[in-house]
Parts: C-alpha cells; sequence; structure tokens
C-alpha cells in the first residue's frame, strides 16, 4: 500500500525511524497519560528492555552475522556485572580507592570507581572473555561449538556462586551466592557542576528509572551503530562468508581463527557493557540472575526478531524481555480479572515461550524482520520445499 | 609412444623461466589409503599447466594440498621458493595462490560485487575500530576496493545487472565465472582452476579457453587447472601432467601425452595402447 504512495525512496526508509524514535525516547514523559493499565509498560520494565536489547544485539554478532551458535551468553553479563560489583562496592574492602565514584566518602573502604569508566572496562574484559571462549572452539562446528559454549555459560555462573573462598585460600572472589551488593550508584559527578540539569546521583533524583532509561537508550544506540558498521565491513563480510563456507572463505584469504575471534570478542563486548550496566541497574550482582535461562532467552529474542537484522533483533529483544519481564504477569492477572479464573501465567512462562519458538520456526523461520540475506535463504528452502510438495506456512 | 617422457624427473625449468610451484615427493594419505604418492611436480612461471587423469587419480586432493586445506604427509611445496606445505589456507592465498572449486563454492546470500569483496579480504586493511569509526582511510580503501570489484566482474564477463543480485540467482556460466572473478581479487600470481568448465556446453568451453588464455597474456598469471575436457586441456595446455591411482604417471607436451602408452592404459584400460590411434582421435 504505502509502496504505491508517490514518496521519494528515501522519505519512505526515513518515516519508521521518524515515527519510532521520538517514541521510543520520550516514553518516559507520556507513558503515565497511556492510561492505567498493567499492561503498559513500566519505565523500570523498559530499562530492562534496553539491556536486553543490547545483549540481543551483541549475540546477534555471534549468531546471527557469523553463524557461530552461542548457548552461554550470559557468561558475558555476569563477567560485567561482577567488574561492577568488584570495582563499584565495598567488596575489597582492604583497599580504598575512590576515582570519580558517585554517592561516596572519598575515604570509603573498597573500590569505587566511576560507573561510566566500568562500562567500556566491563566490555573489554568479556571481550577477553570472548576471546577465551574462542579459542579452544575455533576448530569445532556445529553442535560441539554450542556444547563448549553452553559449558562455558554454565562455567562462570557456578564459579561466581562459589567465588567466596577461591581455591581454599580464604580470597573472597564473588561473595558466593550473596552476590556483590550494593553497587555505587551512577551520576553525572563532573558533569553536574557545568550542565546543572544533568543530576549529580540517579538515585537522588525523583524518578530515578527516567535517567537509567537515558543510559540504557545510549547504550543501544552504541550497540546498534558499531553492530551495523560492522556489518558493513572488511569483517562483517568476512563473517558471513565464514558462515557461508568455511572453507571458501579460508581458501579466498580470510583467517578463520581470527576472524571467529573477533565474532566473538565483539559481541561478548557488549554483553559485558550491559551487563554492568543491568548490575548498576539493579544495585547488585546476584549469581541467581545468570542462569542458563538468560542465555536461551537472548537466543530466542535474536530468532524472534530475524537473524543477521539489527532492526529484528531489537524488536525481538523488546518484545520477549517485556513479556518477561511484565507482559506474561500482566496479562495474566488481566485474563484472571475479566474472567474470574486463578491462572498463574508466570509459572508457564518457559513453556510458552518455547511455544512460541516452536510457532515461529513453524510458520516464520526466518523471523518477524529477517535480513534480506535470510529471506532469499527461505525463499530457496520454500521454493525446494514447494518443488517437493511439502506445504510450509 | 614410448614412455620416456613420463619416467624422465621433472625438469628444472619450464619453456618460461623458473618455476613458481615445485613439488617434492609430495605425499599425502588418509589412514591407509595413499591419495597422492611421491609427486614431483614442477609449474613454470607465466605457464598454463592441467592437471589430468581418471576420476579418483587424486588431482582434487594435490589441489588442496598446494592450497593449504590438507597438510602433506611428506613431502615438500614449494611456492615462489618457499616452502608452503601445512601452512594453513588464507596464509597461501596471500602469498598469491588463488583457486577455484570443482562444485562451485560461492557465498550464496552475498552478491557478486561482495563475493569478490571477499576475495580481496587479505588484500586489504580495514580492522575492527578504524572499520566503526569508518575513518578516511577506510573509506577511501572500501571505495576503490568496490571500484576494483567491479572492474574485475567486467573483466571476467559479468554484466553490471549481476553486481548487486546474490550469487546464488546467477546463472550456472555467471557462477563460474564470478569464482573466477572472486579469485582473482586475491591478487594470485598463480591461479588454480578446479574442473572450470564442468558442465558448460561446447561454445562455453571455447570462451573460457580464450579467456584463460588472456589471463596469462594480460595479467601475467601461471595458470594449473584440472580439467577433463580433453578439448579444453589439449587446446590451452603447454604441459600436462597426469595422474593416476596418486601417482604421476607422465608428464609432457600435449602432443606427448597424447601419444603415451600409460596415459591411454590409464584412461581406457590394458590393451587399448595397441588401438593408441583411434584413442588419439577421440581424445583429440
Amino acid at each position: 500500500m504505502i509502496d504505491k504512495l508517490p514518496i521519494p525512496r528515501w522519505a519512505r526508509r526515513a518515516i519508521i525511524p521518524i515515527i519510532i524514535v521520538p517514541l521510543v525516547v520520550l516514553y518516559p514523559e507520556y507513558y503515565t497519560q497511556l492510561g492505567t493499565s498493567q499492561l503498559i509498560p513500566t519505565l523500570s520494565t523498559a530499562v530492562t528492555m534496553t539491556v536486553f536489547v543490547c545483549m540481543a544485539v551483541g549475540l546477534n554478532m555471534v549468531v546471527g552475522y557469523a553463524g557461530l551458535l552461542d548457548l552461554g551468553y550470559v557468561a558475558f553479563y555476569a563477567i560485567g556485572s561482577y567488574v561492577a560489583g568488584w570495582f563499584a562496592s565495598t567488596q575489597f574492602a582492604s583497599h580504598s580507592i575512590v576515582f570519580g565514584a558517585v554517592g561516596v566518602q572519598s575515604n570509603a573502604i573498597g573500590i569505587h570507581i566511576s560507573i561510566w569508566l566500568l562500562l567500556p572496562v566491563a566490555a573489554a574484559m568479556a571481550a577477553a572473555a570472548g576471546v577465551v571462549i574462542g579459542l579452544p572452539t575455533l576448530r569445532l562446528r556445529g553442535d560441539y561449538l554450542a556444547l563448549v559454549t553452553l559449558g562455558f555459560g554454565e562455567i562462570i555462573p557456578q564459579v561466581v556462586r562459589n567465588g567466596d573462598n577461591m581455591f581454599g585460600t580464604g580470597f573472597n572472589l564473588t561473595n558466593g551466592v550473596a552476590g556483590i551488593t550494593p553497587i555505587d550508584p551512577m551520576g553525572f559527578r563532573y558533569l553536574h557542576g557545568i550542565l546543572p540539569f544533568l543530576p549529580d546521583n540517579f538515585l537522588l533524583t525523583p524518578n530515578l528509572d527516567v535517567w537509567f532509561y537515558r543510559v540504557g537508550l545510549l547504550l543501544v544506540a552504541i550497540t546498534v551503530f558499531c553492530s551495523i558498521r560492522l556489518r558493513d565491513s572488511r569483517l562483517g563480510r568476512a563473517w558471513v562468508a565464514l558462515r557461508e563456507d568455511e572453507i571458501a572463505a579460508a581458501a579466498m584469504g580470510v583467517p578463520l581463527m581470527q576472524v571467529k575471534t573477533w565474532a566473538y570478542a565483539s559481541g561478548a563486548f557488549f554483553g559485558g557493557a550491559a551487563g554492568c550496566f543491568y548490575g548498576v541497574y539493579q544495585g547488585g550482582a546476584i549469581p541467581d540472575n545468570f542462569k542458563l535461562y538468560i542465555s536461551t532467552l537472548l537466543l530466542a529474542m535474536v530468532i524472534l526478531g530475524g537473524m543477521g537484522n539489527v532492526w529484528g533483533v531489537c524488536l525481538g529483544a523488546a518484545v520477549l524481555s517485556y513479556l518477561n519481564q511484565q507482559g506474561l504477569g500482566a496479562i495474566g492477572n488481566t485474563i484472571n480479572s475479566n474472567f474470574g479464573t486463578n491462572i498463574e501465567i508466570t509459572k508457564y512462562e518457559a513453556g510458552l515461550f518455547g511455544l512460541l519458538i516452536v510457532l515461529m520456526m513453524l510458520f516464520r523461520p526466518q523471523g518477524l524482520i529477517p535480513s534480506a540475506r535470510r529471506k532469499a535463504e527461505f525463499d530457496v528452502i520454500k521454493e525446494e520445499h514447494e518443488v517437493a510438495g511439502v506445504v510450509v506456512g | 609412444m614410448s614412455t620416456e617422457a613420463a619416467a624422465a624427473p621433472a625438469p628444472a625449468a619450464g619453456p618460461k623461466g623458473a618455476a613458481i610451484l615445485e613439488t617434492r615427493a609430495a605425499r599425502k594419505e588418509f589412514g591407509g589409503l595413499v591419495a597422492c604418492s611421491d609427486i614431483d611436480f614442477v609449474v613454470p612461471e607465466r605457464s598454463i599447466v592441467s592437471l589430468i587423469g581418471p576420476n579418483g587419480a587424486g588431482k582434487t586432493t594435490f589441489f588442496n594440498m598446494l592450497t593449504g586445506a590438507y597438510k602433506p604427509t611428506a613431502g615438500e611445496i614449494l611456492f615462489a621458493g618457499r616452502d608452503v606445505g601445512g601452512l594453513p589456507p588464507h596464509r597461501i592465498t596471500k602469498l598469491g595462490v588463488g583457486r577455484t572449486f570443482q562444485n562451485i563454492r560461492l557465498f550464496q546470500t552475498m552478491t557478486s560485487v561482495e563475493n569478490v569483496l571477499v576475495g580481496m579480504h587479505c588484500r586489504l586493511k580495514g580492522g575492527l575500530v578504524r572499520s566503526i569509526l569508518r575513518t578516511p582511510g577506510i573509506r577511501r580503501e572500501e571505495r576503490e576496493a568496490l571500484v576494483r570489484a567491479r572492474e574485475l566482474l567486467r573483466y571476467c564477463g559479468l554484466s553490471e545487472r549481476v553486481d548487486d543480485e546474490y550469487s546464488m540467482n546467477l546463472s550456472y556460466g555467471d557462477q563460474r565465472r564470478l569464482e573466477v572473478a572472486r579469485a582473482l581479487g586475491s591478487e594470485p600470481t598463480l591461479l588454480l582452476l578446479d574442473e572450470p568448465t564442468a558442465g558448460m556446453n561446447p561454445q562455453e568451453s571455447a570462451d573460457f579457453t580464450r579467456f584463460v588464455s588472456q589471463l596469462r597474456d594480460e595479467r601475467g598469471l601461471t595458470i594449473l587447472l584440472i580439467e577433463h575436457d580433453m578439448k579444453v586441456v589439449m587446446g590451452v595446455s603447454e604441459r600436462i601432467t597426469v595422474l593416476d591411482h596418486g601417482e604421476k604417471i607422465a608428464e609432457g607436451s600435449p602432443a606427448e601425452i597424447q601419444a603415451n602408452d600409460r596415459v591411454i592404459e590409464a584412461y581406457l584400460g590394458s590393451g587399448a595402447a595397441g588401438s593408441a590411434g583411434a584413442a588419439n582421435g577421440a581424445t583429440t
């Protein structure tokens, strides 16, 4: 329908961003006017959504671009959170280092570094971990690779859960099951002096979620930007080539090991940053948050949205993280109050997401907004099936 | 009608100067199976050399050793005087060996231009951080690469229509051409073509034969091809090496090979050598 209107190409391409970007950015300003239904995402949910969008876009670089299945992405989230925990809390109480931190005394015990500095540090540490996981898996393919990443995704949470007495030396790295809490707040300690509308400390603002939401959106913007730039680069082309045909890619001069390692590292980088931010937002790094469930949920976001397409993955991540955080519970409550039933829909969460994935695979395997490449691939599969007389949705 | 041509040791230099590629007793075993048995082989610079032999003779295995896909069990592979045996494929490509595949292995959901750009990977420098920042240097590099990729596509006889078409949507002949263009992207000095005319009709084969000569004459490439189509082989090659059961059984000019008893035997079975005249008629 829109194709028939006399709108130039660039304008058509711009329409959707011009509508969506303000809607997203200005969400804190108008969401209270949307009504009191509990289906309306709260700002807290919105912050969580930004975190998951970042992580899903990061995972998409590994899975969608380079075609390397990663079932342990939660590890990078954990590493990011623990970097925040180590360097912005009282965890290492024998030290007293304060550098640019917000809301702590200058002689406070523990290490307190500005969160703004910790975000890139967390990202870099996650990227380093990405290289570590990448190296032993470089020779593996398909199922074997998935298994190793799955193991890695289990090892890190186990290490943090049991890291309160490292190797029996009494060294408390992670504070065990209790996790590291509280983590220092965020704030514009220095910029506040120059631009007073930037709050000194998010926790002291009337609605702290607004500022976390804005920072979350900034992270999303950076992640999406980098993701698109990489996709269109020499490295991005090598990733696609690798996904298509490893042997041909190597014969064309693509160094497989190096390129795969970069894929893991750059994917992990954004997972680490998002994990650090989420740790700060939640005020702690808690081992129970880092479950296999998160890895599979992230993978589901990538698949639902459309593997390889940044915008699709953003949509998939937003939808699933909303449902996970608030939507399912709200839908359940709405059903219960309207029909007088008593269903705890959140209990069936994992099952419902599983069902969603099965339905997607049956009816729209290429995802909500597939990339052009994936679409072409699936079109061929569909054609072949039609020739073979198999009905595809 | 003698086997002297085959029995003679590999000549140190061919018709056009020094050897660009030389294998010394190159051997590949898979478990107990000897796929390539101690092959001595020389490709002189700027020559066109064919590797022929019945199915299963070990030609593609030999190719895969040359390009690094397989590590030789024993022996040496010298490219431009350097032992490249066992180096990973991308290193060998960077040194200047390009290849195509027997069963076309294009990147299917990449456009023609993107396929060639991947071929140029080792000649481009764009790293991770600079690609994200898209520095002026990267912009220039990408722009120039794109121009060169288009030039290569034109050179290989592909029309502008296919530039932004996914390679899987190209016609068979165009896919073959695109594979050559992609290989040329890595700026090889030695180009290995694995059955490039398989599936082509006689007209296309003839065109391709001309194109191979053109590649050598205009670009100064050395070309080594595996080929089954005797018309192509005899028409284009200066030297021919024949493999059978993983062993080199003959080597020489097209005329020498056509008259070689062991070659005829390998292709037509023992007892056929007597009626070599008929066999010659069939293969030329």
